[in-house]
């Protein structure tokens, strides 16, 4: 097994007084993809927003224990929240590119973060789109909206921005579960390319999209982090009843 | 992990303080200008202010008659705008049926509303004035401001016509309602709180009218019963304000009469607050 | 309310449905019962008297518009169309009709406040939905409600009150009824319109969208600047344009700060008259069916045309913001 470069230790969360993780300890692996499986409301999305502090938006939010990134606990004084989101990027479940032009969608970001010479963003543009398998079908038409495409179109749209940032880390919260089988295995392929040069955790409903593209699966119920394995291993020989009955499609 | 750099610091910092300065700017200018008012009118706002009317032989500065002028005008305006605005906008919802006339009616409504007051006060002294002969009064004042609500009356209730489910129009029909007893029984009723709020914006409006009134209910501050203001000069309060700075160069009553008018107008936004919780608050129960 | 419309409907059901049977049986020629007979009878007034009302409504609507034309075309004529709108001198009494001193003042007071009012009123809006505390928001919503509803009188008022006197002696002239003093009562007039409008807009912006600038590592800062903002700037800029509106409308809080004299306003302590204060202050002087009289009307015309083409801009503008 790889070094671990995110590990949570003994992560406690809760919305006002519901207890929504409790005492979950993971690691994902370097160059690996990880899934998070299990029935809605198990806290796996919750779990992952909480790799890039992203639930800290919602105001009742309490968190307990550590979130380690690369050694570091992400919710230490000194580390800066903006720069973490930069190292851990988010694609989310619906695909939201910003009302502005596919290039400026892109560019959003390394321009955020100072890069702002136009053969540099050119360059990181082009890379991005390639990266995340868009580039042929939008490159004549960088300057159009980028909501005139279609779903998964918008969707390798929102991947590429977020590799464009250059992120070590890249989250995707149920992010096919909008769109369409082609461009599902579209992006289910991307994901596979995506690994080498990145570190991978998504969080999916679809134990078949589990099954095909990640390396480690966990399975969470009701905000517990009941097991997690090699996804061969939890998929041919679960070691805990309730991961058998979800995987066998008992309940959820 | 590198800190966020100085410059995005610098600039972050920056447009946070602006906006606060100017979220603290507006603040700063509204409070004084309230303030202002309620300090300097108040105190000028007295009984005998208030029951009198203004004679240079008893030295009184009353402001009874405008007082009276302003509720006989939203009387009378209201008075005929309601329904006719109401009925207009029922029309056009619910009863038109070539679409194309019914989309260029809101495109001209729409361009009414942003008319400024000035104008129909011209247009009011033209036509109420010059060519019905209508003298100076509430009548030809009450007439020239129903024209000017009227856009606002029809579009507010066409925007809350336009809220009422299409389902509740079929579940009348469906059962056998005629068009008419659908208006009145279910789609009326569901519209009721957009009729009005629109209402007391108008009401607002009127209290602070002061343009279109000037050449079409005139100046007069003298004290007259219903059925007199309407064809002798009387000004509502806004007017009166205008006159005594400008005719009579008192701007002490001018302050009280100003304090009045914001008394007034926190009145009205302070009910129609209240309406609009209250019908929330009914919708959110009804479901 | 729909409570309401079940219980009613509830109760007329089976009525109703007898009704239904009795039409097809009234069609032909059988029972014609006499409530049914009044029901349809009201039904057949109601839609006539609504009709009637959209008419009148409409009938007020073309009537304006075509009235104000023929009245303000005659003087137009008669002093010609461009010693009219370009004629630098306005004399009433000298017969000398030009109104381009009015013309170039009205859109010199409207600019200055535009300059002055939207960046203040958007970024108040800014702070109101992206930044401010609900509590603050709450006080701040209020007050700005209450400005909106204050009459135009007030703020001439106070303005002639304080800000007027304050002017003079800011910049020691001899009277502070100027451009200036306009300019920023009427900075302050438009601000409510332009907070709601454009707060509105920024609340609409999906939540979606700053969350992904927030992912990519923005600052909540950037994020309102650079995601928020822009995602609402058709709402901003109908913020602007309904400023506009009421800048060049408002006659009776500038009436009282703006000098009342009909120079051309070669600077910002120039005393100044408006296309709108030039009609409201004129009026009373100008003799019935004198050129004069109906010079101001020609005036009227031209702020109606100024204001009709704001709007189809305005109209045009988000009609063609929504296509794409």
């Amino acid at each position: 097994m790889k070094q671990p470069i995110m590990r949570t230790n003994r992560l406690n969360l809760w919305y006002g007084e519901t207890h929504a993780l409790k005492d979950v300890t993971l690691d994902m692996p370097e160059h690996q993809i990880t899934a998070l499986i299990g029935p809605s409301g198990c806290g796996k999305s919750t779990f992952l927003k909480t790799l890039d502090r992203m639930n800290e938006l919602i105001p009742s939010v309490r968190i307990q224990g550590e979130v380690l990134y690369r050694g570091k606990n992400i919710f230490d004084a000194q580390m800066d929240v903006t720069s973490l989101r930069r190292y851990v990027g988010m694609v989310f479940q619906k695909p939201n590119p910003f009302p502005m032009s596919i290039y400026d969608n892109i560019a959003y970001g390394p321009r955020t973060h100072g890069i702002r010479g136009k053969g540099e963003l050119d360059a990181l543009v082009e890379r991005s789109l390639r990266n995340a398998a868009i580039w042929d079908e939008v490159k004549d038409r960088l300057k159009k909206s980028a909501l005139s495409l279609s779903g998964g179109q918008q969707q390798r749209i929102c991947i590429a921005r977020a590799l464009a940032v250059e992120p070590d880390v890249l989250l995707m919260d149920e992010a096919t579960s909008a769109l369409d089988p082609i461009s599902t295995s579209k992006i289910e392929d991307l994901m596979a390319d995506l690994k080498q040069s990145y570190t991978i955790v998504i969080v999916t409903h679809n134990m078949q999209q589990a099954a095909r593209v990640s390396d480690r699966c966990a399975f969470f119920l009701h905000g517990e982090l009941v097991e997690s394995n090699g996804t061969e291993q939890m998929f041919s020989m679960p070691k805990d009843k309730r991961t058998e009955d979800y995987i066998t499609g008992r309940f959820g | 992990m590198e800190r966020l750099s100085f410059q995005r610091r610098f600039y972050g910092k920056i447009l946070r303080g602006t906006l606060y300065l100017c979220g603290g700017l507006t603040c700063a200018v509204l409070s004084f200008l309230i303030a202002y008012v309620l300090y300097r009118g108040l105190r000028g706002i007295t009984w005998e202010l208030l029951t009198t009317q203004r004679s240079i032989i008893n030295k009184t500065n009353g402001i009874l008659p405008n007082i009276l002028n302003t509720l006989y005008i939203i009387l009378l305006s209201m008075g005929i705008v309601l329904p006719l605005g109401v009925g207009a906008a029922v029309y056009l919802t619910e009863y038109a049926s070539n679409h194309r006339m019914v989309a260029l009616i809101e495109f001209a409504t729409e361009i009414l509303t942003g008319i400024p007051s000035i104008i129909f006060g011209l247009v009011g002294m033209l036509f109420f004035g010059q060519l019905l002969g209508l003298s100076y009064g509430i009548l030809a004042g009450g007439l020239t401001l129903v024209v000017m609500i009227l856009p606002t009356i029809v579009r507010t209730t066409q925007e809350s016509l336009k809220t009422v489910p299409q389902s509740y129009r079929e579940g009348a029909l469906g059962l056998g309602a005629g068009k008419w007893r659908m208006v009145r029984t279910v789609v009326l009723p569901s519209a009721i709180d957009g009729i009005v709020t629109g209402c007391i914006l108008s009401v607002g409006r009127i209290v602070g009218e002061s343009a279109a009134l000037l050449f079409t209910a005139g100046m007069g501050v003298a004290l007259h019963g219903f059925w007199e203001a309407l064809n002798s000069s009387s000004a509502t309060l806004s007017v009166a304000l205008y006159a005594y700075v400008n005719e009579y160069a008192n701007v002490d009553v001018a302050m009280a009469i100003a304090a009045v008018l914001m008394l007034i107008t926190l009145a009205i936004n302070l009910t129609a607050a209240q309406m609009s919780r209250r019908f929330k608050r009914e919708q959110e129960g009804a479901r | 309310m729909d409570h309401e419309f079940v219980r009613g409907a509830g109760k007329k059901l089976p009525h109703q449905t007898i009704h239904a049977v009795g039409r097809q049986a009234a069609s032909i020629g059988q029972t014609v019962r006499p409530k049914r007979l009044l029901r349809e009878s009201l039904e057949h007034t109601m839609s006539t008297v609504f009709f009637l009302c959209g008419f009148l409504a409409v009938a007020c609507v073309l009537f304006i518009s075509i009235y104000l034309i023929l009245s303000g075309l005659p003087a137009i004529w008669e002093i010609g169309v461009r010693d009219f709108l370009f004629g630098d001198t306005w004399d009433g009494q000298g017969r000398k009709f030009g109104i381009l001193p009015f013309l170039l003042t009205s859109v010199a007071g409207t600019g200055g406040a535009v300059l002055i009012g939207v960046p203040v009123g958007v970024l108040t809006a800014i702070f109101l939905s992206k930044m401010a505390n609900p509590r603050t928001v709450t006080v701040l919503r209020a007050a700005v409600s209450l400005l909106a509803g204050i009459p135009s009188v007030v703020y001439g008022l106070v303005g002639m009150v304080v800000l007027v006197p304050a002017i003079q002696r800011l910049f020691s002239l001899p009277s502070g009824a100027n451009l200036l003093s306009a300019v920023v009562v009427l900075a302050i007039m438009i601000l409510p319109s332009i907070i709601n409008v454009s707060e509105t807009a920024l609340r609409a912006v999906p939540k979606e969208y700053e969350e992904a600038s927030l992912a990519l590592g923005a600052t909540y800062t950037e994020t309102v600047f650079r995601v928020s903002l822009p995602a609402a700037r058709s709402g901003v800029a109908t913020a602007i344009v309904l400023g506009v509106g009421r800048a060049i409308g408002e006659a009776m809080a500038i009436i009282m700060v703006s000098g009342n004299v009909p120079n051309l306003p070669a600077s910002p302590f120039t005393p100044v008259q408006f296309l709108t204060t030039a009609i409201a202050s004129e009026m009373n002087y100008a003799a019935f069916g004198s050129l004069w009289r109906q010079a101001l009307f020609s005036i009227g015309l031209v702020l109606f045309l100024f204001i009709v083409m704001i709007n189809v801009i305005l109209n045009t503008f988000i009609k063609h913001k929504r296509e794409r």
